[in-house]
């Protein structure tokens, strides 16, 4: 098969958890933020 | 320079191994900084309160044009350099879009320093409107290719960071500025320096984490199957043959519209819940809606750009323009002279907002189905300006129709059901534009031999 299917070894799963990490914790700090302002339309 | 050979589209070619998971990380840090113009308003009332040494004041006006220069801008250098991003590739584009944004926001510091909006214009407007337009584009023809089987969730991952960006800029801003105030430091300009920094590296880690597939690589055990749908094309369009096809500005008129409509209940959304449930609804809950109407921005772009790659693009377009218009039309009808239901209103909304959010985020998908992925992030540079036009024409509608309203001393909430019946309107002519969209003519197709997988691309 002339096309390059990715037969090699899968990139390390630590490095793909630590580099969703870095960008899900500001992501998650800002959706907490405007959650916690959210709730104020429910008081 | 050699130092900055890693820029360089060959040392951005992914090794064998390379994970395709890295990419989105890498493309959500920018598009989370990028995002964060979307919370420019959080600095509007500390820039009115800045005097000169005179004792001057900037008026609101003068402060509303940082954010409209920067949005307009970001639409012209999308449409500018998107030609220019395709052969340089994503890494040396991403570094351009983190050096202009994190440098405007210094030069805008300058600007409040000198009490100057000229430099904060060309700061944050310009150089900063740079940075967004690159940063926006930049990922999007990379993700196509690493997720041929998957490319709306893809371009709808990254697109959901910039929706992401205001809900983290916001806060950090606030509490950055609060920070300085404590410690004796000019407040703006301080926190302008270390946002500048603070999106400078987190966008780097984007350019260092990018790579670009090699050439004829394909997901493991994916087959690119027979095409479904005629409108997902196995041929490839340039930039600039896509410009003059009728499909290309039937998109453009699909987005405006989109887009426009959606404006009309973001721009505003805090006085229209508090205007249509008077005295039921306080600032700091119409503040609350503000950040719900947010959450449903972000989670649509998400949601609804996934779901097209089962359902098909212009089937989600469909939905975005029928459920759309109905919704607008129903929701005047939620307030309290009607149903009287503060719920109901928030629901309707919210599922608009989410529309209008799936409507950016779907929009690559589209093109890549009709364009081919060969020039699909110059493509949707050109596309962006009818974001731009939007950002002037939304605000135009809303802000005229109240003032005509407020001038002839007719109570303001009067006003709304003809915006949302407007907006509705509006949802009907994307419609039309939506239903009009058929298979590029051949005698766009790239011509030279370019590998091409269908649902694949260059």
């Amino acid at each position: 098969m002339s096309s390059k299917i990715d037969e090699e070894k899968k990139g390390s799963p630590m490095l793909i958890a630590l580099a969703w990490l870095l960008v899900c914790i500001p992501a998650a700090w800002g959706i907490y933020n405007t959650a916690l302002n959210a709730m104020k339309l429910f008081r | 320079m050699a130092v900055l050979s890693f820029l360089d589209y060959e040392r951005s070619v992914a090794r064998p191994g390379f994970s395709r998971w890295l990419v989105p990380p890498a493309a959500l840090a920018v598009h989370l900084s990028i995002g964060q113009v979307y919370s420019f308003s959080v600095f509007k009332n500390p820039l009115l309160a800045l005097k000169a040494a005179d004792g001057t004041l900037w008026s609101l006006k003068e402060i509303g044009y940082i954010f409209s220069i920067a949005i307009a801008v970001l639409g012209l250098s999308a449409a500018l350099f998107g030609k220019w991003l395709e052969t340089a590739g994503p890494r040396k584009a991403m570094f351009v879009a983190a050096t202009c944004f994190g440098s405007g926001f210094v030069i805008a510091a300058l600007g409040v320093t000198l009490h100057s909006l000229a430099l904060i214009y060309l700061g944050y407007g310009v150089v900063g409107g740079v940075g967004l337009g690159l940063g926006y584009i930049s990922p999007v023809s990379t993700l196509i290719k690493w997720f041929p089987d998957r490319p709306g969730l893809a371009t709808g991952l990254a697109i959901m960071g910039f929706g992401g960006g205001a809900m983290i800029g916001s806060p950090l801003g606030t509490k950055l500025m609060a920070f300085y105030k404590t410690s004796d430091h000019p407040p703006i300009a301080a926190a302008w320096v270390t946002m500048g920094l603070l999106y400078f590296v987190f966008m780097m880690f984007g350019v260092f984490t990018v790579r670009v597939p090699q050439k004829d690589w394909k997901p493991s055990g994916w087959t690119p199957k027979p095409s479904q749908s005629a409108l997902i094309s196995t041929h490839n369009v340039d930039v600039n043959s896509a410009f003059i096809t009728p499909q290309f500005w039937l998109l453009w008129i699909v987005l405006c519209m989109n887009v426009t409509a959606g404006i009309g209940i973001l721009e505003q959304a805090a006085p229209m819940i508090q205007d249509l449930f008077k005295g039921s609804v306080s600032p700091a809950a119409a503040a609350g809606f503000v950040g719900v109407l947010s959450l449903f921005n972000m989670a649509g772009r998400f949601f609804w750009a996934s779901t097209s790659d089962f359902i098909g693009r212009k089937p989600t377009y469909m939905i975005f323009f029928t459920a759309g218009a109905v919704l607008y039309a129903l929701l005047p009808f939620t307030g309290t002279d009607h149903l009287n239901s503060v719920a109901f209103f928030v629901l309707i909304a919210g599922l608009l907002i989410s529309m209008y959010g799936g409507g950016f985020a779907t929009i690559p998908a589209y093109l890549k189905d009709l364009f081919g992925g060969y020039h699909v992030s110059a493509i949707h540079g050109r596309l962006l300006t009818a974001w731009s036009t939007a950002g002037i024409v939304g605000p135009l509608i809303v802000n005229g129709i109240l003032d005509y309203y407020v001038a002839q001393h007719i109570p303001k909430q009067e006003a709304y059901p003809v915006i949302l019946h407007i907006m509705a309107g509006l949802l009907i002519v994307g419609f039309l534009a939506n239903l009009l969209v058929r298979p590029v003519a051949e005698r766009y197709w790239v011509k030279t031999t370019i590998p091409v997988t269908v649902g694949g691309e260059a």
